[in-house]
C-alpha cells in the first residue's frame, strides 16, 4: 500500500482535527454509554427479582465470594472454565424437587478423591453456610438472562 | 539513555519479568490439571493457581507499564523525573505488597485470607480477577495515586507530547476505573454489570491508550519518522478504540440479566472494535516502511511489530470470532473465551511491555543502542518461540472450544460438562505442549539479558 495514498496522511488532515475526533467521539461515547447504563438500571428490577434477595441469598453471595468458587466454575458464563456452569445447577439438579438437597451434599462429600480425577476441595461449610449457598444458587438460576445457557448443561 | 532519573525504570523492568516467570509456571499447572485433575491436590487447587497466573500478569503488566512511563516520560518531557525517591518506594511497596499477597493465596485457604484480612468490612474479594484482599486493592491505589503524581508532575514542569499526555490519560483512567472494583453490591446482576466497568473498559479501554503511547514512543526512537505524523496516528487509533470499545463493553451485557437491547448494542459496536487493531497493524509498517534511520536494535524492532499483528489477531480476529450474540448465546463462557483471553493479553500487553523492555534495558544498562549480537539473537529466537507458542496454545484452545461447543450446547442430546471435557483431553495435552515451548522462549528472553554486553557499535 502507498503510504501517500492513505487518507491520514494527507496534509489536510491535521493533528488538531484528530485531537478534536479523540475529544469529541470519546465524551459522546462516554455519554451515550452512561444514558444506556440509567436505562439498565432502571429496567433490572423486572429481570433479576430482586425483591427475592434474602439475608440468606445475601450470605450466600458471601459465601460464594469467601471460598473463591468463581476461580474453578462459571456462573452466568463468567469465572473458571474447569468446572461445570453454576448459574442453571439449582434447576440442572432437580429444580424444586431437591435441587438445593443436591446441592448441599454435593459440596458435603467433597472432593471424590478419584485418581486422575479433577478435585473439588472441602470447605467445611456449617448447615447454615450449605443452605445459604444453595439459596443463592436458586436464586440465580431465577434471573433473566435471555434464555442463555442454550441447554440445560450448561 | 538522556536522563539519569530514567534508571529507576530497571527494577520495576527486572521484577516485571520474575513475576511474569511465575505467571508461566502457574500457567503450566494449571495447564496439567486440565488433564491431570489431581495434579498437586490438595497444596494448590486449581482455584488458587488460576488466581495467581492471572493476579501475577496483571500486577506484571502495571509493572511494565509503570517501567515504561518512568522511562518515556522524561525523555517526552524533556526533564528529570519529579521524584526518582519515590518511584522506588513505590516500587518497593508494591513489590513486597504484591508477593504478600501470591504468598497469602498459596499459604492459606481462601476463605481464612479473607477473614485475616477483614473482608467483611469491605467486601471486595472472590470476583474474577479482584481476588486481592480489600487491604491489597487499597494498596494498589496508593501506589497508583504516588505514581501519577509522580508521572504528571513531570509532565506538567516538562515539554508536553502528545504521547506523554496520551500515556497520563490512560493511565489516569486506569487508576479511576479500578475504584469500581470497590463496589461490590448484594446483587450479583448489578455486581458483574459494574466489574466490567474495571475489566472491559481497562483491556479494550483505557490500557490500549497505554499501549498505543508506548508504541508511538518505540517506532519514534526506531524509525525517526517525524513526531508529528507519528501523533497523528496515535489520536486517529485511540479515537477508534475509544468509540468502538466503550460501547463495546456490551458485548459482556449479553446473557447475565441485562436487558436483550445490549444484543445490538454490544454486537455491532463490539464488531468494530478490530478496527484500531488493524489501523495499529498499519500504522507499525507504514513507519517502519518509510524510517529515516536503521536502528541496530533489530529485536526491539521486531517486538513492536509482532505486537501490532498479534494484537490485532488476539484481540481483533479471536475477538470478533465471538462477538456477535448469536455467537456467542454459544461460546460464552467456552474454551473459545480462553483462546481469545490468551492470544490478545499476550499480544497487546504481554508483548508491548517486552518491547519496550528490549529497546530500553541495553540503554539503561549502559550497553548503548544494543546488548550485542549475542544478546539480539536470544532475543529475535525467543520472539518466535513464545509468539509461536501462544498462536499454537490459542489454536489448540480454540480447537478444544469448538468441540466443546458443538458436544455441550449444540449436540442433541447435550453433553454433560465433565464428559466433554474428557473427550477434549488430546487438546488440552497439546496446548500444555506448547506451553513448554513458551516456557523455552520466556527462558531464551532472560537469558539475552545475561548474553548482553556492552556495545558501542553506531547508533544513529
Amino acid at each position: 500500500m502507498d503510504p501517500g495514498s492513505l487518507k491520514i496522511m494527507s496534509e489536510q488532515f491535521t493533528k488538531t482535527t484528530a485531537r478534536n475526533i479523540f475529544i469529541g467521539g470519546s465524551l459522546f461515547f462516554i455519554l451515550l454509554f452512561l444514558a444506556l447504563t440509567m436505562g439498565t438500571v432502571r429496567a433490572l428490577p423486572q429481570r433479576d427479582h430482586r425483591e427475592n434477595i434474602t439475608p440468606m441469598v445475601a450470605l450466600g453471595k458471601k459465601i460464594w465470594e469467601n471460598n473463591n468458587c468463581i476461580g474453578c466454575h462459571t456462573l452466568l458464563g463468567e469465572g473458571g472454565y474447569f468446572a461445570p456452569e453454576l448459574g442453571n445447577v439449582y434447576q440442572r439438579r432437580g429444580g424444586a424437587q431437591g435441587g438445593k438437597e443436591f446441592i448441599k451434599g454435593w459440596i458435603q462429600s467433597m472432593p471424590t478423591g478419584i485418581k486422575g480425577r479433577r478435585q473439588m476441595p472441602q470447605f467445611n461449610l456449617s448447615e447454615q453456610e450449605l443452605e445459604a449457598i444453595a439459596e443463592f444458587l436458586k436464586w440465580t438460576s431465577e434471573i433473566n438472562t435471555a434464555q442463555w445457557p442454550p441447554n440445560i448443561e450448561g | 539513555m538522556t536522563y539519569q532519573s530514567q534508571s529507576v525504570a530497571k527494577p520495576y523492568f527486572i521484577a516485571a519479568l520474575g513475576l511474569f516467570t511465575g505467571q508461566i509456571v502457574f500457567g503450566l499447572i494449571m495447564g496439567l490439571q486440565y488433564v491431570v485433575g489431581d495434579f498437586l491436590f490438595p497444596y494448590i487447587p486449581f482455584n488458587v493457581a488460576r488466581m495467581v497466573h492471572t493476579n501475577l500478569l496483571i500486577v506484571w503488566l502495571l509493572f511494565g507499564f509503570m517501567g515504561a512511563s518512568y522511562y518515556l516520560v522524561p525523555e517526552e518531557s524533556e526533564t528529570e523525573l519529579h521524584s526518582p525517591q519515590l518511584a522506588l518506594a513505590l516500587f518497593w511497596i508494591f513489590l513486597v505488597a504484591g508477593a504478600l499477597t501470591i504468598l497469602g493465596y498459596l499459604l492459606v485457604p481462601y476463605a481464612a485470607l479473607a477473614k485475616m484480612t477483614g473482608n467483611d468490612l469491605l467486601p471486595t474479594m472472590g470476583r474474577e480477577f479482584l481476588e486481592q484482599p480489600t487491604i491489597t486493592k487499597i494498596g494498589i491505589v496508593v501506589v497508583c495515586l504516588g505514581f501519577l503524581y509522580n508521572i504528571a508532575m513531570t509532565v506538567l514542569k516538562g515539554r508536553k507530547t502528545v504521547i506523554s499526555m496520551i500515556l497520563l490519560g490512560g493511565l489516569l483512567g486506569l487508576a479511576l476505573l479500578f475504584l469500581f472494583a470497590f463496589y461490590n453490591p448484594v446483587n450479583l446482576v448489578l455486581d458483574k454489570f459494574f466489574w466490567w466497568w474495571v475489566v472491559h473498559l481497562w483491556v479494550e479501554g483505557v490500557w490500549e491508550l497505554i499501549l498505543g503511547a508506548i508504541l508511538s514512543f518505540i517506532l519514534i526512537k526506531v524509525t525517526g519518522v517525524d513526531r508529528e505524523i507519528i501523533e497523528k496516528w496515535l489520536y486517529v487509533i485511540i479515537s477508534m478504540t475509544l468509540i468502538t470499545g466503550i460501547i463495546g463493553t456490551g458485548h459482556h451485557y449479553f446473557w447475565i440479566g441485562t436487558p436483550e437491547y445490549w444484543q445490538w448494542w454490544g454486537s455491532i459496536f463490539s464488531a468494530m472494535e478490530p478496527i484500531p487493531f488493524f489501523m495499529m497493524v498499519v500504522f507499525a509498517f507504514n513507519m517502519i516502511n518509510r524510517r529515516r534511520r536503521n536502528h541496530p536494535n533489530k529485536a526491539a524492532t521486531l517486538w513492536a511489530l509482532g505486537t501490532a499483528v498479534m494484537a490485532f489477531l488476539g484481540a481483533g480476529i479471536w475477538g470478533f470470532m465471538h462477538t456477535l450474540s448469536p455467537v456467542n448465546y454459544y461460546t460464552h463462557g467456552s474454551q473459545i473465551t480462553a483462546a481469545h483471553g490468551h492470544l490478545a493479553f499476550f499480544g497487546a500487553y504481554a508483548m508491548i511491555v517486552m518491547a519496550i523492555i528490549s529497546y530500553a534495558m541495553p540503554l539503561l544498562r549502559g550497553h548503548g543502542a544494543t546488548s550485542g549480537v549475542w544478546s539480539q539473537r536470544f532475543e529475535v529466537w525467543s520472539f518466535w518461540l513464545m509468539t509461536g507458542s501462544m498462536i499454537a496454545i490459542t489454536l489448540f484452545l480454540t480447537g478444544a472450544g469448538i468441540l466443546q461447543v458443538h458436544l455441550q450446547r449444540m449436540a442433541s442430546p447435550p453433553t454433560p460438562f465433565m464428559e466433554t471435557q474428557n473427550q477434549i483431553h488430546l487438546f488440552y495435552w497439546l496446548r500444555e505442549w506448547a506451553g513448554l515451548f513458551f516456557l523455552l522462549g520466556l527462558i531464551l528472553y532472560l537469558t539475552s539479558f545475561f548474553a548482553g554486553r556492552k556495545n558501542l557499535a553506531p547508533s544513529s
